[in-house]
């Protein structure tokens, strides 16, 4: 059965038709949610991906939290269901309270935008399952707002439940411990600021990335949820 | 219902970088300044609210506050009922 991927579209997304293009490519499908619309449309999974939703006024994501589209977004969440938010989907995430903590300016004031490398820290997420743990994967990252940060009691629950999903290698923004990506308590929400559409064949200068959306595709079709 | 201006002050929390305070404070010793430090740039939010009386107001600011206008993760808040304006 093909996994069908939804892909949130905020007034101000820019990266939504690179991973519509990657999901398809790996061979699942893939369709647009729209923002305004209270529905997920009954997909398997849910990509947030990146951009400058709402224009990032008042702070990232701090207003597409509120758009229609993220109830179903919750819902599908919390029934379960693989939800992903990459870089500006991360900061909505975080903002939804889906995710704990906040993504602040980077370290140093500067837009970063080349690729890193990550090392996968755990394989038991919806982004992860197919990765070996350690393993080190070259994924580009291209943000300002990318330091996370969050109070230390978030940090150790993180750490001691192996809730740190992806860690910087070199850390390129300053972010808290390494942390590229992390997910929630159910392991079924993860964010990560790194791009894995934009690395998802060579010709892009990495197939790195392919291995966390085969992930998900594989953890989207195993997901059984009622259906709605 | 009388209406009260209120002004909300969004401040970095400690730690938080803040790259326009420091680039102006950095600025500052240039026009002669060099006594200037822990200069902080943040939001000024001006609202104008239909409430029964200050404390109603400043309440439900304070909710919005936590709810969508300040991120407590990374941000401070100040709340002022300014005046009544009806």
């Amino acid at each position: 059965m093909t996994a069908r991927v939804g892909v949130v579209l905020f007034p101000g997304t820019n990266c939504e038709h690179d991973v519509v293009w990657a999901v398809e490519r790996l061979g699942g499908s893939a369709e647009i949610l729209w923002h305004g619309d209270a529905t997920s449309r009954g997909v398997d999974a849910v990509v947030i991906p990146g951009g400058f939703a709402h224009g990032d006024y008042l702070r990232t994501g701090a207003i597409a939290r509120f758009s229609p589209v993220m109830e179903a977004v919750r819902a599908h969440a919390d029934s379960g269901g693989p939800v992903v938010g990459i870089c500006n989907g991360f900061q909505i995430l975080t903002e939804a309270g889906l995710l704990p903590g906040a993504l602040q300016k980077n370290a140093g004031l500067q837009f970063i935008c080349r690729t890193v490398e990550l090392r996968v820290e755990t394989n038991t997420t919806v982004l992860t399952g197919r990765a070996e743990v350690g393993r080190v994967l070259r994924v580009p990252i291209n943000h300002f707002e990318g330091n996370y940060v969050c109070d230390p009691g978030t940090l150790s629950e993180l750490r001691d439940n192996d809730r740190v999903v992806l860690r910087y290698l070199h850390n390129p923004n300053g972010s808290l411990d390494d942390i590229a990506g992390i997910c929630n308590e159910g392991r079924n929400v993860v964010g990560l600021m790194p791009h894995p559409e934009r690395a998802s064949e060579a010709i892009l200068g990495s197939s790195d990335g392919a291995v966390l959306l085969h992930s998900l595709l594989d953890a989207s079709r195993q997901v059984a949820r009622p259906a709605r | 219902m009388p209406a009260y201006a209120v002004r909300v002050d969004v401040t970095h929390l400690p730690g938080i970088l803040d790259p326009a305070g420091a680039t102006v404070e950095r600025a500052l010793p240039a026009l002669g300044y060099g006594n200037v430090s822990q200069l902080r740039i943040g939001k000024s939010i001006q609202l104008i609210v239909e409430a029964p009386d200050p404390e109603a107001a400043r309440a439900q600011v304070d909710e919005m506050c936590r709810r969508i206008l300040a991120n407590p993760v990374i941000e401070a808040y100040e709340i002022g009922v300014t005046g009544l304006v009806r």
